[in-house]
């Protein structure tokens, strides 16, 4: 910190006014400095030798595992001690609690990242082209990994999310839409009942489709009545996610709107719903990236198929994710490098509509795109 | 939404076509609730075509309350009620055939936050009004020229027509407000504080703006900025409400004759800023 | 004119306004106030549907339901006392292995974090929401259940005098509730830290610039201010956390070793567990109808019904509380 003085032709002050200082230095007051990075490496390269030396010998301790616990818990005893040395003992208890949150937040990447490497790393050496072309039919336990594909599964996770998309989505938003835009005495009950809902286990939503539509209708089980419990469990999100998204225009918007002579629909149509568009495609993707991997309902809905059928609304549909836990449930190794493959393509998938909704969600409602300001221009209007 | 239960209906009049230049708006015996809480009593106001009306006064006093009864935004409000008639160009608002979309077209409104849509481009924007009341008009690309000109913007977007609406300065998505509540031909233009939120600079032209579209548009304006009302208004309507009671007019009438020569020793405290 | 004072006396006739609506609004209030009612239908249906399948065989074993923990409805005597317990135990391993860890993320991402480390850390949490149960349940039944059996016998080993971790005359150390309430907690960490991090994030800003006022340090401003503000949230993001929990399903059915006696479940170390959700799961093929399928039913609105319960209680702990109006749970 250099102190900061006029240079001397200057320090007439009736001179001349008042200038800024170009050489200004500012002042960093919460820069965590070469000291503070050393205090904290120093503590743990102490702690890290401490635990070799006495380990093996003085703890009941064996294995890596337990290893890198004691050397965690002496590099906190270590960072509190000298940190109460230097700065007091109510700044080292801050420290430590600073360590200990730290440790927190950056230490849930350490599974994220186990979970994404054991599904590569199992996956991905049996995944051949062909798992999305050929289906199921002829290939049994005793085929190799990888023989045959899934695509007869690929196919029924596609039309039954589709399927679960086409219901649940404008349901959803309208609901969404009358909750927030109506209310009025029915509103209360129904966002209870839609909070209610989302905390359905997903193999009771399979249950409640199996009774009701399997038995209940006489219906047979097969894609149709896997894509209604889908949507049972995608309906709540879709709605709650959307009427977060409306309750976040502006009431000035509507407002302004209805004092141009608009009637209710109108506003919502052309002034919420726009306004609120990309944040509604974020509840509709989060939505499918829910139900994409739900198992326990497929088990009740679906029955069981190997072929290839592209119809969800007579006979029997497979799913990926029915099909990666049948495939390991057989436990044979090629079955359950089967498994690991379709476990892998579903890993991605996932991955791919969680980024999709992030990317989607980036973008605010003042975003034009090309296509429009081309119509736009067109009309004389851009 | 129907309240209080008084004389039964009459057979409403037929409302009068709008006539150009602007309408004339007559307030008689309004009074305000919300709920059980009066905020307005008894409040009487002419407000001229072609004039730019003031109405000024302490903050709390119903001005904006007021204004919102004017085009029939106060009833949105969840327990809201209101007593009086209100007449444009003779014929009562609350009490004819004019459908309430329609009143609020004949009657626009520019609020105190600016608030262009921010889903709409520039021109979207001016013509969202035609879009939202219906109404049919061609030419849509001279409509936007028009309005944005009066309103005082036109050279500063034409060239960014194609931008979104939100991304404007304060100040000309203010003046683009007004645009757009021009674009769908109302007769009176209320205005509730539109220069509060912007600089001074913004807050100069809007009150350019006001002048020359007063000679096309009644104009009745909020202000807390009793200079500003000196230099746009014409006739000015000073409000007041003591503690717990309802809010009421003082003193109205022209400008000059209220800022310089009041009747009421009130008026005269707070023109001359001794309190508010 | 001037001020008239008597406006009391004024005519106080409030103007009626009869709401005309156009047709299209009319319809559009129509039709949203159908998919309310839907939405609000489709839920009584589930739970009638539910009972009146369940009925029977809560007909045929009557209180005994709730006493017994054996599952034999082919013989009628079957009961939910094994897999409740065993579902809760599993899910309260999750919830105290999982609010900690949410408590210190959320912290992290409101205090600790640098402003550009706060949008990924919120990422990758939320991946791991994204992640399916199924995979969860095949990466702890492949990979995490072998690397948490050295610390289960260590566990066994050390800390048996400890009931929970007794693990006398057992011979598997994989397939327990131990690593299903691991597997289960990463799975509901995100969920609890998204309630908490709302939570915290809005602590009045006014009471912890007064608190580093006085002199405080940043865990003192935490300890005093941020915490009982968010006290309700994080009991409101706990509890969330255990509905979740007790109602998953599939990474469960594919860890356990589904066993109904009372007294195994409380020691989760050896291979055990049980769990209503993987019960239906398992059961279901065999029970294709009559008393087995009345019987799972019944189960399954036990299970509906808890899950219910504890999602709506924390709701309303949630609103009460003092960081209530700022989450939108």
């Amino acid at each position: 910190m250099t102190l900061i003085e006029a240079p001397p032709e200057q320090r007439d002050p009736s001179l001349t006014p008042p200038r800024t200082f170009a050489s200004a230095e500012r002042i960093r007051v919460r820069a965590f400095g070469l000291a503070d990075a050393g205090e904290l490496a120093g503590a743990f390269l102490s702690a890290l030798a401490l635990v070799w030396l006495v380990y093996e010998r003085l703890t009941p301790l064996s294995g890596i595992l337990g290893f890198w616990v004691c050397v965690y818990v002496a590099f906190l005893g270590i960072a509190w001690f000298v940190a109460r040395e230097q700065r007091g003992a109510v700044v080292a208890r801050d420290q430590v609690v600073r360590i200990v949150v730290w440790s927190g937040g950056v230490g849930l990447i350490v599974p994220l990242a186990l979970i994404v490497i054991v599904v590569v790393g199992h996956g991905y050496h049996a995944l051949r082209p062909h798992f999305f072309t050929q289906d199921g039919s002829r290939v049994g336990s005793l085929n190799k990994a990888t023989d045959g594909g899934a695509s007869d599964a690929l196919v029924g996770t596609l039309e039954q999310v589709g399927l679960a998309m086409l219901i649940s989505v404008p349901l959803g938003v309208t609901t969404a839409v009358f909750l927030n835009e109506i209310g009025g005495w029915l509103a209360r009950p129904v966002r209870t009942i839609v909070d209610a809902m989302s905390a359905i286990p997903s193999i009771v939503a399979g249950l409640f489709i199996y009774i009701a539509v399997i038995r209940g209708l006489d219906y047979h089980p097969g894609g149709f009545a896997a894509a209604l419990a889908l949507s049972l469990l995608m309906l709540p999100t879709v709605t709650r996610t959307t009427e977060l998204v409306l309750r976040l225009v502006p009431g000035g918007l509507r407002e302004a709107s209805l004092a141009l002579g608009s009637t209710e629909w109108r506003t919502t149509r052309h002034v919420v719903l726009p306004t609120s568009r990309t944040g509604v495609v974020t509840a509709v993707i989060l939505g499918v990236a829910r139900v994409v991997g739900e198992t326990a309902p497929l088990l009740l809905t679906l029955g069981a198929a190997h072929v290839f059928n592209g119809n969800p609304f007579s006979h029997p549909q497979n799913s990926l994710p029915l099909f990666i836990f049948n495939q390991f449930l057989l436990a044979q190794p090629s079955t359950v490098a089967r498994a690991w493959t379709g476990a892998f393509v579903l890993l991605v998938l996932v991955l791919v509509l969680f980024l999709a909704a992030r990317l989607a969600g980036g973008r605010g409602a003042g975003h034009i795109g090309r296509v429009r300001r081309w119509r736009l221009a067109r009309k004389g209007l851009a | 939404m129907t309240i209080a239960l008084d004389t039964p209906h009459p057979t409403y009049p037929a409302p009068a076509p709008p006539r150009p230049g602007g309408a004339t708006l007559a307030a008689r015996n309004v009074g305000a609730w919300f709920g059980d809480h009066q905020v307005l009593a008894n409040v009487s106001l002419d407000m001229p075509a072609q004039q730019v009306t003031a109405l000024i006064g302490p903050s709390g006093c119903g001005k904006s309350t007021f204004l919102r009864i004017l085009n029939r935004m106060h009833e949105l409000v969840p327990g809201a009620s209101l007593a009086g008639e209100i007449a444009l160009d003779g014929t009562d608002i609350y009490r004819s055939n004019l459908a309430v979309t329609e009143t609020r077209r004949r009657i626009g409104m520019v609020f105190q936050k600016p608030n262009p849509f921010p889903a709409m481009t520039v021109s979207e924007n001016v013509l969202a009004g035609l879009k939202l009341s219906g109404l049919k008009r061609s030419d849509h690309a001279a409509i936007v020229e028009n309005c944005l000109t009066r309103a005082g913007l036109w050279n500063e977007v034409k060239n960014r027509l194609g931008d979104a609406g939100g991304g404007l300065s304060g100040g000309q998505q203010q003046r683009l407000c007004i645009a757009r509540a021009l674009a769908v031909l109302p007769s009176v233009l209320l205005m509730d504080e539109p220069c509060s939120a912007l600089d001074p600079t913004s807050t100069r032209r809007i009150e350019e703006t006001i002048a020359e579209l007063s000679q096309q548009v009644t104009i009745v304006i909020v202000t807390h900025n009793m200079q500003q009302a000196q230099r746009v208004s014409h006739g000015c309507a000073f409000f007041l409400a003591a503690e717990n009671e309802p809010g009421y007019i003082v003193e109205s009438g022209p400008t000059e004759k209220l800022f310089s020569n009041p009747d009421d020793p009130r008026t005269l405290d707070y023109v001359s800023g001794r309190f508010g | 004119m001037t001020a008239s004072d008597t406006w009391a006396s004024s005519d106080s006739r409030r103007v009626s306004i009869a709401v005309h609506r156009s047709p299209a609004d009319r319809v559009y209030r129509g039709v949203a106030y159908a998919a309310g009612s839907a939405t609000l239908g489709l839920m009584g249906l589930i739970g009638v549907f539910l009972f009146v399948k369940a009925w029977p065989a809560l007909h045929t074993v009557g209180v005994k339901f709730f006493t017994r923990s054996e599952w034999l409805p082919q013989a009628g005597r079957f009961g939910i006392t094994g897999v409740l317990l065993g579902t809760v135990v599993i899910a309260v391993i999750a919830l105290v292995l999982a609010v900690p860890v949410a408590t210190l993320a959320a912290l992290f991402i409101t205090e600790y974090a640098p402003r550009r480390l706060k949008r990924p850390i919120t990422w990758l949490i939320d991946l791991l929401a994204a992640v399916p149960s199924l995979i969860y349940g095949l990466w702890g039944r492949a990979f995490l259940g072998p690397k948490v059996r050295p610390l289960s016998i260590w566990l066994a080993h050390h800390l048996g005098f400890i009931p929970i971790f007794d693990a006398r005359g057992a011979s598997t150390f994989s397939a327990s509730a131990f690593i299903a309430g691991i597997v289960v907690a990463l799975m509901i960490v995100p969920l609890c830290t998204a309630v908490m991090r709302e939570v915290f994030a809005a602590a009045p800003p006014g009471e912890k610039e007064g608190a580093l006022a006085l002199g405080g340090t940043q865990w003192g401003v935490i300890r005093d201010v941020v915490l009982p503000f968010g006290k309700g949230g994080m009991i409101g993001g706990a509890m969330l956390g255990l509905g979740r929990a007790l109602g998953e399903t599939i990474a469960v059915t594919l860890i356990i070793s589904p066993d109904f006696n009372v007294s195994h479940l409380f020691h989760i170390l050896p291979a055990g567990g049980n769990s209503i959700a993987a019960l239906i799961a398992l059961k279901f093929n065999e029970s294709a109808s009559g008393p087995g399928l009345s019987a799972l039913m019944a189960a399954g609105l036990t299970l509906f019904m808890m899950t219910l319960i504890v999602n709506a209680v924390a709701s309303t702990i949630v609103a009460r509380s003092r960081s209530g109006s700022a989450t939108e749970i």
